[in-house]
This record gives structure tokens, sequence and C-alpha cells, in this order.
């Protein structure tokens, strides 16, 4: 369950990003953030997972309130949540597998029931068979779903996915897609950020909230 | 209790990874540690070589206390009462006969010996007190020197005082040069780890964003500090070893030549243990500062 009430968003510069963006998405929904570019929609995602805070207003997730949320809290709210990023942010000097093993370090997982996971997250993206590859070997749209694979080994409750599709070609990002779907009927809550929301789960009610200039109009 | 011990354990393997990742660099820094600890370490052994050979060479110790020529028997079980009473088992009497048998056995001594009127020599004792201490000897020669029946108290005491500065002055220098290399040991660790965190920016930063703390980002950094250190430590051991082993024979051969069994001695296991521990705990300290650096984003 995330409740976000009267969200402000200043950057540094004093550039307003957010303005008195309120909303709520229950445990399991399907989330699509859409708006043009520069609409706020990363803005928001960063928002989610503690990136960034809030300059005012109130962000709930998982029953943490984001805005007062201690530093020392802040690892055990991100382990609860799988992130996608814009750019994947994946881990060239190491193998695909590694790549997916580190959160599970993170958690002091035993080695073995690690590897066990790993391989089963890989396999369900389609890529237990690349696991000794190092991403930069990978095409896009693995590179992709690898990052996905790193997002859910930790079975989190929410996963969050920033422009997950952009530059990837129709097969790819219906890969993808694919996987955000099995996600949301294991009653994982997805939530993702498109510039391009429409048409992206034909017959699947999906909730929309769409940005513009940092206001939520739908 | 298992959990916490298999997160140590995985640091610790990602720290020999790193170690291992570059393995020119990290023997130049072990190597560099190594040297900057064997140095002090050296002095250290030094001294305690001179020690050593201070204390063999036994005349240190030893006092002469000569008696009255014409003192008679009675003074003679008089001040070995009082000898028995101050230095129980320390003395022994060497009686004027047996100090002229022991003159004429030396080499080229017998003819003067004979060519001698009568025995030129006192009855004396040859103290050697349990307390070396220089100024212990110097208050017990003044005690014994006022004995009556006692003509002269012999002590080297002015070597023994010059030997015990000098030894001093020595173990403060190595004290000093220890501080100075501990001081660089850590330098040297700070900047290799700094460098690893500079190389590692991308996956702390990951690390973080996918719910690391700030424990579990900075222990492998400690452990490489550590392990980095403790190389280091044994390196030095070996370096002083290697030192030993090749300086041994020549100053046994000298030590031959001045009639002394003296056996130059190199590092001991414990040495050797006590190294690699200061190296791992200089090592820990110089990383725990640089991780300190470590920010969020
Ligand atoms: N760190 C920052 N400092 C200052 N301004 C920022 C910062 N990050 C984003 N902005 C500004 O906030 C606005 C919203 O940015 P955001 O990244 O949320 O847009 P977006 O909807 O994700 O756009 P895109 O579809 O291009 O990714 C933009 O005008 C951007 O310039
Ligand atoms: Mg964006």
């Amino acid at each position: 369950m995330i409740v976000g009430s009267q969200i402000y968003k200043r950057y540094p510069g004093g550039f307003e990003a957010l303005k008195n963006v309120s909303f709520e998405i229950a445990g399991g929904e399907l989330a699509l953030v859409g708006g043009h570019s520069g609409a706020g929609k990363t803005t928001l995602l960063k928002l989610l997972s503690a990136i960034e805070r809030p300059t005012s207003g109130s962000l709930v997730v998982n029953g943490q309130n984001l805005v007062a949320l201690r530093p020392a809290a802040l690892p055990f709210l991100r382990r609860n949540l799988g992130l996608v990023f814009q750019d994947q942010k994946l881990l060239f000097d190491r193998s695909a597998l590694e790549n997916v093993l580190l959160p599970l370090e993170i958690i002091g997982l035993a080695p073995r029931e690690a590897q066990r996971r790993a391989r089963a997250a890989l396999d369900k993206v389609g890529l237990l068979a690349r696991e000794k590859t190092n991403p930069i070997a990978l095409s896009g749209g693995e590179q992709q779903r690898l990052a996905i694979a790193r997002a859910v080994v930790n079975r989190p409750t929410i996963l969050l996915a920033d422009e997950p599709t952009a530059n990837l070609d129709e097969e790819s990002a219906r890969q993808v897609l694919d996987l955000f779907i099995a996600f949301h009927q294991v009653r994982v809550t997805v939530i993702i950020a498109t510039h391009a929301p429409q048409g992206l789960f034909p017959g699947m009610a999906a909730r929309a909230l769409t940005l513009r200039h940092g206001m939520l109009i739908a | 209790m298992k959990a916490w011990l298999q997160q140590h354990l995985a640091a610790l393997v990602r720290a020999a990874r790193r170690l291992t990742d570059s393995p020119l660099s990290a023997l130049l820094s072990i190597l560099a540690i190594g040297i900057a600890m064997a140095l002090p370490a050296a002095g250290y052994l030094c001294l305690d070589n001179l020690k050593a050979l201070g204390a063999n060479s036994g005349s240190a110790q030893q006092m002469s206390l000569f008696l009255d020529a014409d003192a008679n028997e009675k003074t003679r079980a008089d001040i070995e009462k009082r000898l028995e009473a101050l230095l129980p088992g320390q003395w022994r009497f060497i009686s004027r006969d047996a100090a002229l048998r022991q003159m004429e056995a030396n080499e080229g001594m017998a003819e003067i010996v004979a060519s001698l009127p009568k025995n030129p020599l006192p009855d004396a004792f040859i103290l050697e007190p349990d307390d070396a201490d220089p100024e212990h000897l110097e208050a017990l020669r003044a005690t014994l020197g006022a004995w009556p029946g006692v003509a002269h108290v012999q002590l080297d005491s002015a070597w023994i005082k010059r030997f015990d500065a000098f030894l001093r002055l020595g173990r403060l220098a190595a004290h000093l040069l220890a501080v100075i290399f501990a001081a660089g040991l850590i330098a040297v660790t700070f900047n290799t780890i700094r460098l690893q965190v500079l190389g590692q920016a991308e996956e702390i930063e990951v690390a973080r964003l996918i719910g690391a703390t700030d424990a579990f980002i900075r222990r492998p950094f400690c452990y490489l500090g550590v392990l980095q250190g403790a190389l280091g430590g044994l390196t030095a051991a070996l370096l002083l070893l290697a030192g030993t082993l090749a300086l041994a024979p020549p100053v046994s051969r000298l030590a031959a030549l001045y009639g002394s069994a003296f056996v130059l001695r190199g590092p001991s296991f414990l040495h050797a243990l006590a190294l690699i521990a200061s190296g791992a705990s200089l090592g820990w300290l110089g990383a725990q500062l640089s991780v300190r650096l470590i920010r969020d984003q």
C-alpha cells in the first residue's frame, strides 16, 4: 500500500518537479506513471524508492513515512523494493549471475541458497544460459531483463521500473512487459514509468497516473 | 550468529578477491608496508641482541671484593658471614693461593710468578649479584667498601652505565622510528583503500540503491586494509629472518675471535605474530579512516 498526499518536490536549483501530487496505490496493483519528457515520472519513482525526499507532503510506503525516514532504516526499506533504473545500473566488472547475486549478498543469504535463487531469477527472465556472460555482451533487451532479475531476486513486494521498454524493439519490449505481468499476477505491486502508457497492457486493468509539468492530471 | 559469521567471511573473500584483482599494486603495497615495519623491528631486534651480548659477557654484573693484604682468618670468616646474609649464593671465595695458581696457568705468566719473592695477591671474593641494575651495584659497592678488612671493591660500573645508556637511547630511537613508520603505514593503507573506493564507486552506488547498509559497504574495504597490513607484517618478519640468516654466520665468527659463543638471534615466532598483528591493526585503522569518506551519493 502506497499513499502520497500533497507531495511537492523542489530540486536544489529551485525547479519544482512535482506539485501537489496525491495518490493511492493498493497492494498488488499494476500502475502506469505516464507523461511527457520532464513531466516528473522519474522524480516520482525516486521519491517512492527514497532516493529523493519530498520537499513537503507525506509519502507512506509499506507503512513507513518516507518523509521522516531515519537514514539507518533506508537500507531495509530498499530491500523490500525492486528497482529497475532508467539506466539499468548493471555492473560490467562481473558476470550476469554475479549481478543478480549482489542483492542476496547484501541480505547475507548463505552462498548456496543465494546461487540457487539467483539462477531461478535468471531462469525466469530467460537468461540462465547466459549466467556467465558479462552484461556488456548482452543485447539491450537482455540487459533490461537482467536488471529485472536483479530487482526481483529479493522477492520484493513492490517493483518499480523506469522506462523499462525504452530503446527496445517490439519483440524485446513484449518479453519485458510479460515479465511485469507475471509479477503482477503473483500480487507484487508493479509501478512502471513510461512516456507512452497507451496499449502497453492491452486488456488489463492498469492504474494510470498521468503527470503534466509536475502535476497529476489523471 | 551463523549469518553474521557468513557475512564477515563473504566480506573477507571479497577483500581477498580485490587484492588478487590487481596483484602487482597489491604486491607493491605489501612490500612497502613490509619494509616500513621491518626497519623499526630490525632496530628492536638489534637492541635485543645487544642486551643478550651484554648479559653474555658476564663480567658486566661481576664485582671483585679484595681483602687487606694482612687480613686474618677471622676477618675473612666475618666477611663471608656478612656476604651470605646480603647476597646468599651469589658469591665465591678465591684465596690468594688459588689466584696465584690461576695466574700461573696463563700463558707466559709462569716465569713471572716464579720470579716473585712472595705472593702479591690478596684474598678475594667474586660477587655476582642477581640484581644487576647499575645503581644497585653502585650502592652495593659503597656498602661493601666500608666493611672492616676490605681493601677495595672493583666494579666495572662505568662500562655498564654507558652500555645501559646506549641501550636506552637505542630503544628511544626505535620507538620513534616505529611511530613514524606506523603513521606511514596508516597513510599507505588510507591511500590504497581510497583508490579502491573510488574504483568501486559504481558498485557502491548500486549496492546502496538495492539496500546495502554502510557496514556492508565498508566491511570488505576494512578487511582489505587488515589483510594488506597482515601480509605486510608477514613480509617484515620474513625480511628480518632473511637478514638474520645472512648475518648470523659472520657475527658468530666475529664473536668467536673474542672467545664468545654469542649467536645472533632472529625474530621469534612470537615476534612474527606481533608484526602480523600490528600490521593488521594499523591497516584496519588506515582503512577505517578511508571508509569514513564514503558518502551517500
Ligand atoms: N537532480 C535534479 N536537479 C534539478 N532538476 C532536476 C533534477 N532531476 C530532474 N530535474 C528536473 O525535474 C524535471 C522532471 O524530471 P524527471 O526526470 O522526473 O522527468 P521524467 O518525467 O522522468 O522525464 P523523462 O521522460 O525524460 O525521463 C525535469 O525538468 C528535470 O530537468
Ligand atoms: Mg525519467
